[in-house]
């Protein structure tokens, strides 16, 4: 009968290799990740600059004409960098320093773009609709919300939608809660300083939207042929 | 950074790894001696019997015999037995064209099983060798010169041959000739560290006196091939596989057979790994109880936990669909909320990507080497596309089954 051998000394080169395989795809990785996070970081430095000098102009033309305050690019930026920020979250993991400093950057500039629109529709009479979207990462329907805001942003192009962490511990963002008294019932949606606790379907959303709004829905446009 | 599902999935990758790895570096270390020849001095050619069990083969029982009597072998030192298993259909008749060759005997008896038939033959043959050739086989001219060379090792009791399918025609079989050129190269680097577990039905030699000592082939679950080489590694028999003894086999042309055949062989794995539990972690089996064996389990988990968490996703994926779809109340027009960006940014760059990248470009080389032994060339070709994009849908489908036909304790038929 043959003793069968075991050789020691293979397996040790062979665990070794694959150590080494993992912590290079472990540099690799962070590297990478790194990489989109600087990226992202590079976004929201834009669109700081973007808000600060819509804010600039906004105090300079303080006094003159409303038609040169340029207000409407911003949104569509904010919204790839939302789209960024839900991708990381998804494949880094919530707890992520860094992706934490990104959300709560991003909430400051979505409330930032949101105070001076509302100070540019008082200054020059426009009746703008601004949805303050309330979620958090483990309540149920606001993966259904989400979804239905997702598709009334493309239906109406000229309706601003903001979305925040109900639970992202922010001082502005705490203030802005207690100042619109959004309850902890998520979804919340504040629409035009009203405020809605739980999920609220497409309809209801639509019948709060001026006629003017409706009538130029991207869907009266395409499904004419 | 890490959930349970990615700690889960990392340490399978981990595993699979370790082993291409360990492949590699089996392959590395023995290259210089598949080089050389395996006899140093010439010996004996020894006397060898072919068993041919066949049970309705008529389609293909000629061209069975026609390739083992072009052997280049003495013909004093060959005997070919036809067994007849009690066929229903004109094999016996077909079978009688063959009555009066010198080196074959045409036996029938009445139907009892490919072990049986098996057992009967051993019986009857008084030659040093012999091997065994299924119906829907056939094999290359120099097939038994080469595995008899590596029986002038006094210490190899059995060795087994590299299998190929024949003519590989469409879709199905050419998955299955990736699979069977990853299986040539396998055996082989299984056979330089003594842990071969199957003695492929067809084609593969033994010393008579194998059986004399451990006793003859059993039903084993239908796999009486796998039970002989666990047996012959429970009682240190050598077991080597020699890569350049092809043998063709007809592969299934459907899915249905390949299913049945496929469910045989890993309820016969799983069947047979229970009955021969003692060999794993046994400090007397070496590579196979501690490596290979164990092994063989943790892929069939990770391939079923795979398949299940793949499903999972894919329903969480479609739920979410249905649920964005219901929420904008079923509008088709502007369901187009998550089209496909490709912007560098949403490429996936975690370790598990990384990792099954390496991972399978290890398994695309392996396969590749295992061309090289059994084509003489490395060769590119669209079934390796298929392979890849068909098996991982397939496999887990006769795993599944075989795994819920042990719990239910259901057998598995032939065919």
């Amino acid at each position: 009968m043959i003793m069968q051998t075991l050789d020691w000394k293979k397996y040790l080169l062979t665990f070794l290799i694959t150590v080494l395989v993992f912590l290079s795809a472990f540099a690799l990785s962070n590297f990478f990740n790194n990489k989109k996070i600087t990226s992202l970081r590079e976004i929201e430095d834009k669109i700081s600059i973007d808000i600060m000098s819509s804010e600039t102009q906004y105090s300079l033309l303080a006094e003159s004409s409303c038609k040169d305050l340029s207000g409407n690019v911003l949104s569509q930026e904010l919204n790839t960098l939302a789209q960024k920020l839900t991708y990381t979250e998804e494949n880094l993991g919530e707890n992520s320093s860094d992706l934490i400093r990104l959300k709560t950057y991003y909430a400051l500039l979505q409330i930032k773009d949101y105070l001076l629109m509302k100070k540019i529709s008082v200054k020059c009479n426009t009746k703008p609709v601004f949805i303050l979207y309330f979620y958090s990462n483990n309540c149920a329907e606001c993966e259904q919300q989400g979804y239905v805001l997702t598709y009334l942003r493309e239906q109406y192009p000229n309706l601003r939608i903001y979305s925040f962490d109900y639970n992202m511990d922010n001082p502005a963002l705490r203030t802005m809660i207690s100042l619109y008294k959004v309850g902890d019932t998520l979804p919340a949606i504040v629409i035009n300083d009203k405020v809605y606790n739980g999920f609220i379907d497409k309809d209801k959303i639509t019948d709060t939207l001026p006629a003017w709004m409706i009538a130029t829905s991207t869907k009266a446009t395409t499904t004419k042929k | 950074m890490f959930d349970l599902q990615s700690l889960i999935i990392c340490t399978f990758l981990f595993i699979s790894l370790f082993f291409e790895i360990f492949l590699l570096l089996t392959f590395l270390e023995n290259r210089p001696s598949m080089k050389k020849g395996i006899v140093s001095k010439p010996f004996d050619l020894p006397t060898a019997t072919i068993v041919v069990p066949c049970f309705n083969e008529a389609e293909s029982i000629f061209g069975t015999v026609e390739s083992l009597l072009a052997l280049d072998y003495p013909k004093e030192k060959l005997n070919i037995m036809i067994v007849d298993d009690g066929s229903t259909d004109n094999t016996w008749d077909l079978i009688q064209r063959y009555k009066n060759n010198p080196i074959i005997e045409i036996i029938r008896k009445e139907n009892g099983g490919k072990h049986s038939v098996l057992n009967f033959a051993i019986n009857k043959s008084g030659s040093d060798i012999i091997g065994c050739l299924d119906a829907d086989s056939f094999v290359s001219p120099n097939a038994l010169k080469d595995i008899v060379a590596y029986f002038s090792n006094k210490e190899t009791m059995a060795v087994t041959p590299a299998i190929k399918i024949h003519e590989p025609d469409n879709i199905l079989r050419k998955v299955q000739k990736v699979e069977y050129d990853w299986g040539i190269f396998l055996r082989k680097m299984l056979s330089f560290i003594d842990a071969l577990y199957v003695t492929p039905g067809p084609f593969s030699f033994f010393r008579r006196e194998v059986f004399a000592n451990i006793g003859s082939y059993r039903l084993a679950h239908n796999t009486e091939d796998m039970e002989m080489a666990m047996r012959m590694q429970k009682h240190g028999y050598k077991i080597k596989n020699c890569h350049t003894a092809f043998v063709y086999t007809i592969a299934p042309n459907k899915f249905s057979k390949l299913f049945t055949q496929r469910l045989r062989w890993t309820y016969g794995f799983f069947k047979n790994m229970i009955d021969y539990r003692e060999l794993f972690f046994n400090k007397k089996q070496g590579n196979l109880g501690f490596f290979i064996l164990p092994l063989m389990i943790a892929s069939a988990i990770s391939t079923l936990w795979l398949a299940g968490s793949f499903i999972t996703k894919i329903s969480i994926k479609m739920h979410a669909w249905f649920l964005n779809w219901r929420s904008i109340n079923f509008d088709f027009g502007l369901f187009n909320t998550s089209h496909l960006n490709l912007e560098w940014f949403y490429i996936q760059t975690n370790i598990i990507t990384f990792v099954t990248i390496l991972s399978l470009t290890l398994t695309v080389i392996l396969i590749l080497l295992g061309r090289k032994l059994s084509e003489g060339k490395i060769k590119f070709k669209m079934d390796l596309l298929y392979f890849f994009i068909i098996y991982p849908f397939i496999a887990p489908v006769w795993l599944a089954k075989s795994v819920y036909n042990i719990i239910i304790s259901k057998k598995t038929v032939w065919r």
